[in-house]
């Protein structure tokens, strides 16, 4: 697969000396999902921003199919669409009409079939002679969907698709952009929510003050980073750790009557089995274990602690 | 290589907008411009002097002309890129495949557009009143445009340049008004004392005002192609401060 979007050491200083982008280095792939996710304030509209030429880039470069974001913006911006974080609409449109303006401005001929199916697509068809300020929030976004789809581009950015969004219009977005996927589009989307990244992504990237931290296919991210804890309930409290098994830096509870391990699910030598038999050498009685992966949420907030 | 869907789409947007209100639009200027007539040309008019001959009712007609267009213009096409930026809405035009040309076509087109129409109209209106003929109608068509496109860009930079509704209504109010009124709108100015005589030359809407006034009696206070290739110089002007803006992304992108 050829990289659609390379963003080389991309940096953004904006006008009051704040440095929000630094030294930025990403690819995205053609066809994939890549999530990135990062605190508030992190950099991730900064980063659209910059692409999408809504921002001016202080240095650095992007490429999109090639082509230079600055020089040959008129090639690039035709195969973006970008849905903004905020609902920045023209109150008093009407939604066919808004969403005409925005295929025409971007060049394309006019295609009322189309627009009518992606209305359709995005359960807009109904409202279509309704002037925006008459929506609901949620219905406002699959506007700024609807005119970023308008003009049929290669790359969707979504920043923040289902801030705001209730439980049932989240999951029709994530189909929609499921959907979009299989089209052959290209999805960047930023997101607080970390399930919704582990639900649609096949890439996230963690960004924060201004550099990504890391990036990596989502699986592996779990997987690599995970860590596994064992949970061994025992008969009794313990009131300390037998010096036999100090080397495993066990925690123990005051008031429950269990024992945690902590280790990697990657490496080959969990130490599980031989933790397992100096307990039972120790002649401490054990009842059940149970083994937990951590979640991307709590990798994420690790990686950001670091920072 | 230009992106003319994309301007087709900007000045029919802009256009809408002006048809959702178009009651608004055309009432209050044709209404101040009636009583304008009913002051200066009928009542006071009687008992002024014959400027070269010309019914002071007549005389007015050019400057009034102006002083609405110039206006309506920058009103208009300041507010119209102005509520984009309120809004948040330029983000489409920053992320689609347009430049600052396509943008400057749509916007200060339409705006020239309207106030084109509102300044025939008023012209229409002014034979109800005053008895006027127009010896140029071309020139006059020509200068009347000009003045259109100038003010328009004039309120484009405007609507870029200011943060907040009052900035956008502080320079018409406090700048184009004074400057219209004292550029010889209402009067010649070989009336004035020789210090404000050699101040109004440097009033560029004097030069305007006096190839207008050509245009309709055949006599202006400079020649007419002083003031056609001043307004040509003005438009340039305008297009190259615009061209910065949208180059350094003033106040436009962050
Ligand atoms: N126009 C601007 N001028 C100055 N600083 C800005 C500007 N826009 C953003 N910033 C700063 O840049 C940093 C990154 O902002 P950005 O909007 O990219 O964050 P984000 O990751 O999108 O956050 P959020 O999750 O809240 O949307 C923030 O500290 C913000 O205050
Ligand atoms: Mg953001």
């Amino acid at each position: 697969m050829s990289n659609i979007i390379e963003i080389q050491n991309l940096m953004k200083v904006y006008d009051n000396n704040y440095t929000a982008l630094d030294k930025v280095n990403l690819s995205i792939k053609k066809g994939e999902i890549i999530a990135l996710l990062g605190p508030n304030g992190a950099g991730k509209t900064s980063l659209i921003s910059n692409v999408c030429g809504i921002s001016s880039i202080t240095s650095g470069n992007v490429f999109v199919e090639g082509y230079n974001v600055e020089k040959e913006y008129r090639k690039t911006r035709d195969l973006i669409g970008l849905v903004p974080q905020e609902l920045s609409l023209e109150p008093f449109e009407k939604v066919w009409d808004s969403v005409k303006f925005s295929r025409q401005l971007f060049g394309k001929k006019r295609n009322d079939n189309y627009l009518e199916n992606l209305l359709k697509k995005l359960s807009l068809w109904d409202k279509k002679n309704q002037i925006i300020k008459s929506l609901s929030g949620g219905m406002k976004r699959r506007v700024l969907i609807a005119k970023a789809l308008s003009h049929e581009p290669k790359i969707l950015f979504l920043d923040e698709p289902t801030a705001g969004v209730d439980v049932e219009l989240r999951k029709d977005m994530w189909s929609i952009i499921k959907e979009l996927k299989n089209d052959g589009v290209t999805i960047i989307l930023t997101t607080h929510y970390i399930e919704e990244a582990e639900m649609i992504a096949d890439r996230i990237a963690v960004i924060n003050n201004g550099k990504i931290l890391l990036i990596d296919k989502k699986d592996n991210l779990i997987s690599k980073m995970s860590k596994k804890t064992l949970t061994i309930y025992t008969k009794q409290i313990l009131k300390s750790i037998p010096h036999s098994l100090k080397k495993f830096n066990l925690r123990i509870f005051k008031n429950e009557k269990k024992l945690e391990y902590d280790y990697t699910a990657s490496g080959n030598k969990t130490g599980i089995t031989t933790l397992l038999s100096k307990i039972k050498s120790s002649g401490i009685e054990l009842i059940d274990v149970q083994t937990r992966q951590s979640t991307l949420e709590e990798i994420f907030v690790e990686i950001v602690n670091n920072d | 290589m230009i992106n003319f869907e994309a301007i087709k789409a900007i000045y029919k947007f802009e256009m809408a907008r002006t048809f959702r209100t178009i009651i608004q639009s055309l009432i209050s200027p044709v209404l101040s411009t009636i009583l304008y007539f009913i002051v200066f040309g009928t009542a006071i008019g009687k008992n002024m002097q014959l400027i070269s001959e010309i019914p002071y009712g007549a005389f007015i007609v050019p400057g009034l002309i102006l002083l609405t267009v110039s206006m309506q213009s920058v009103t208009n096409a300041s507010f119209g890129i102005f509520f984009p930026k309120f809004l948040g809405t330029t983000y489409e035009l920053l992320s689609a495949p347009i430049s600052y040309i396509e943008i400057i076509i749509g916007y200060v087109g339409a705006a020239t557009t309207k106030s084109f129409c509102l300044g025939l109209i008023i012209l229409i209106t002014s034979f109800f009143f005053v008895d006027i003929k127009v010896v140029y109608p071309m020139l006059m068509l020509l200068m009347l445009f000009l003045s259109c496109i100038s003010f328009s860009l004039l309120g484009f930079i405007i609507g870029i340049w200011s943060d907040n509704f009052e900035q956008i209504n502080f320079v018409p109010m406090l700048i184009i008004t004074p400057l219209v009124f004292l550029g010889g709108s209402f009067y010649t100015i070989d009336i004035l004392p020789k210090f404000w005589q050699n101040i109004t030359f440097f009033n560029p809407i004097f030069y305007l005002i006096s190839g207008f006034r050509f245009s309709f009696f055949g006599e202006g206070e400079v020649s007419v192609w002083i003031s056609i290739f001043s307004s040509v110089i003005f438009i340039v002007i305008c297009n190259i401060i615009i061209w910065k803006m949208f180059k350094t992304g003033y106040k436009i992108k962050t």
